[in-house]
């Protein structure tokens, strides 16, 4: 024996070699010809998303394509993680609407607070994960972005329907 | 005019040799093709590989580049020559730029003696679908893939790296050792066919009826164990071995050279197949048929000779990858027990056996047929049964355990026994 090997005590009758490697043989090619593989084709299959799935930002909007927020604050009072950027503005009317309404998606949490607190229904976490681009500045979303999103927004926690179901 | 050139230098006998205009064309030929098909062989075996050792392990493998993944190969060819190269500072750059050169020639000219398909009458003369059928056959081979363990060790040498030091000394070590069980193993071989032209071999095969598999099995267990060595794949990578030397010799390599120890690794592979389908497998013979083998055949038959050659490779390919998904690799005094414990002394002892039975045989006055292949197969089925049991239970190889006590042994049966009645109940 050489040197330096840990002996472990084991009855020399329970070793295999032949049958050990020939079984493992038998167990790979069962593998190889009989497979159940559970990979996900990433781009063209997709596993279902939750409705409750909270990712990409949506502003959804009035019916003459405005945005529904009134820029009172809230959100950017309960983000924990300072994401987002508000300039309230007000037009002649005396309506507010938010002159700036910026979410970094890098800073972002998706604790879905800003969709909770949110008055108006304006701001909302969506059904969405395919965010990507090539500059850092990129990530954070203006008004305009927000709004011209598209896909299904979160649906909020429902004490009555704790699973989502 | 090229009618009166070509009619010039036909001869009218088809099983004659060629004039010498026709024979180097045909040598060109045999060339470029058999370069080709080897070099794509190559570059699909890493497609091959990647997507087999997938499918082991419930995977999918890399099916992005082209249809299933079938450009992958060009894919990495490219990315491999865009790569930065690295050139480690205390290296030895002579040697460091020649040692994937010499890992990967051997594997090439290895293929100058193997033939791949049944000679080929052709309006010029016989063809024969060999390079050279050299007289030395597969002593040539031997010594030409043993040459290919410069390249590893000249690599961990010139990388000034001790993981590389460490995977070309183990290399070294390990194709020694495993080239005498290798060349042993031939020597049934020569003793049953009388020669060592590998053609020669092949048609020694067709002549018994019987592969040489059945009549020579033991030798052909030792052979195809100890091509697993020389090539360095699992179990026997320990010149790579990626958990303890990085990976080994090409720790410090980057970019085609690198790519280049790939190419050299599958090449040698494809070699070592090409060896064991030709002396133990009956090489290029269609089995089950004899029109094959009264001497030049048709295009057809030399095109089926080939297909049945490739497929035998094709197999033993397979056979490579499908145990390096399998099997763990060995420690480093295991396998050298293997090599010189084992191997080397049922090598030897299996030459004496083949000696005096084929003297006997020969002196019963036994022809050179299917009654005298069945009976090497029937002996070499007794040896090979008793060579597994002994070699598969009680005995260790170069073990990690200790002998056991009485008592202990008590103890570790009842644990094995109370192990096996839960497991067989089933899970709870």
């Amino acid at each position: 024996m050489a040197i330096g090997i840990k002996v472990l005590d084991r009855p020399i009758e329970e070793t295999s070699y032949v049958r050990a490697t020939l079984s493992g043989m038998g167990h790979t090619l069962r593998h190889l010809v009989r497979p159940h593989k559970v990979t996900t084709q990433y781009p063209e299959e997709r596993e279902p998303l939750s409705r409750r799935w909270r990712g990409t930002h949506r502003m959804l909007t009035t019916e003459d394509g405005r945005a529904k927020c009134v820029a009172c604050g809230l959100c950017p009072t309960v983000c924990p993680a300072n994401c987002i950027k508000l300039v309230p503005g007000e037009d002649e009317q005396g309506n507010r609407y938010p002159l700036v309404f910026e979410i970094d998606e890098f800073r972002c949490i998706f604790c879905g607070y800003c969709q909770e607190v949110c008055p108006e229904q304006a701001i909302h976490l969506g059904r969405h994960y395919e965010n990507s681009e090539y500059s850092r500045e990129g990530f954070v979303y203006d008004l305009e972005r927000l709004t011209a999103q598209t896909h299904p927004v979160c649906e909020m926690w429902d004490p009555a329907d704790p699973r989502g179901e | 005019m090229i009618p009166a050139i070509l009619a010039s230098v036909q001869i009218p006998d088809p099983q004659g040799d060629p004039a010498f205009g026709p024979w180097f064309v045909a040598t060109l030929v045999k060339m470029i093709a058999l370069f080709s098909v080897w070099m794509v062989g190559v570059a699909y075996m890493t497609l091959a590989e990647r997507r087999i050792s997938a499918w082991i392990q419930d995977r999918r493998g890399p099916n992005r580049v082209g249809p299933h993944g079938l450009l992958q190969p060009i894919a990495d060819g490219v990315k491999n020559f865009m790569k930065e190269e690295t050139l480690p500072p205390y290296a030895n750059r002579a040697i460091f730029f020649l040692a994937p050169m010499l890992s990967f020639l051997p594997a090439m000219m290895a293929w100058a003696v193997i033939p791949f398909g049944a000679s080929w009458a052709s309006r010029w003369g016989r063809i024969d679908m060999v390079f050279a059928d050299l007289p030395i056959g597969f002593l040539f081979v031997l010594a030409i893939t043993s040459l290919g363990v410069y390249g590893i060790v000249l690599a961990g040498w010139a990388s000034n790296n001790k993981y590389a030091l460490l995977g070309g000394l183990r290399s070294s070590a390990q194709m020694v050792s495993y080239e005498i069980s290798m060349g042993l193993s031939l020597i049934p071989v020569l003793l049953l066919t009388g020669n060592v032209t590998l053609s020669q071999v092949v048609n020694s095969q067709a002549t018994l009826h019987v592969w040489n598999a059945l009549s020579l099995g033991v030798a052909c267990f030792i052979f195809i164990i100890a091509s697993f060595a020389e090539t360095n794949r699992l179990p026997f990578d320990l010149p790579e071995a990626e958990s303890e030397l990085i990976t080994g010799y090409h720790t410090e390599y980057s970019a085609m050279k690198f790519s280049l120890f790939f190419i050299a690794e599958y090449a040698n592979m494809i070699t070592a197949s090409a060896m064991i389908a030709t002396i133990f497998f009956g090489g290029w013979d269609i089995p089950f048929t004899a029109a094959d083998n009264a001497g030049a055949v048709s295009f057809p038959m030399v095109l089926l000779s080939m297909l049945i050659f490739a497929l035998k490779v094709a197999f033993f390919l397979f056979l490579f990858i499908w145990v390096r998904w399998t099997l763990p690799r060995f420690r480093y005094d295991q396998l050298m027990s293997l090599g010189w414990k084992v191997f080397l002394p049922v090598a030897l002892a299996y030459i004496v056996v083949i000696a005096a039975l084929v003297l006997a045989l020969d002196a019963a006055g036994i022809e050179r047929g299917l009654v005298y292949g069945l009976i090497l197969f029937g002996v070499n089925v007794v040896l090979l049964v008793g060579l597994f049991v002994l070699l598969d239970r009680g005995r260790l190889i170069s073990p990690s355990s200790a002998p056991v006590v009485g008592a202990r042994l008590a103890i570790l049966r009842r644990l094995a026994a109370e192990r096996a009645r839960l497991s067989a109940m089933g899970p709870r």
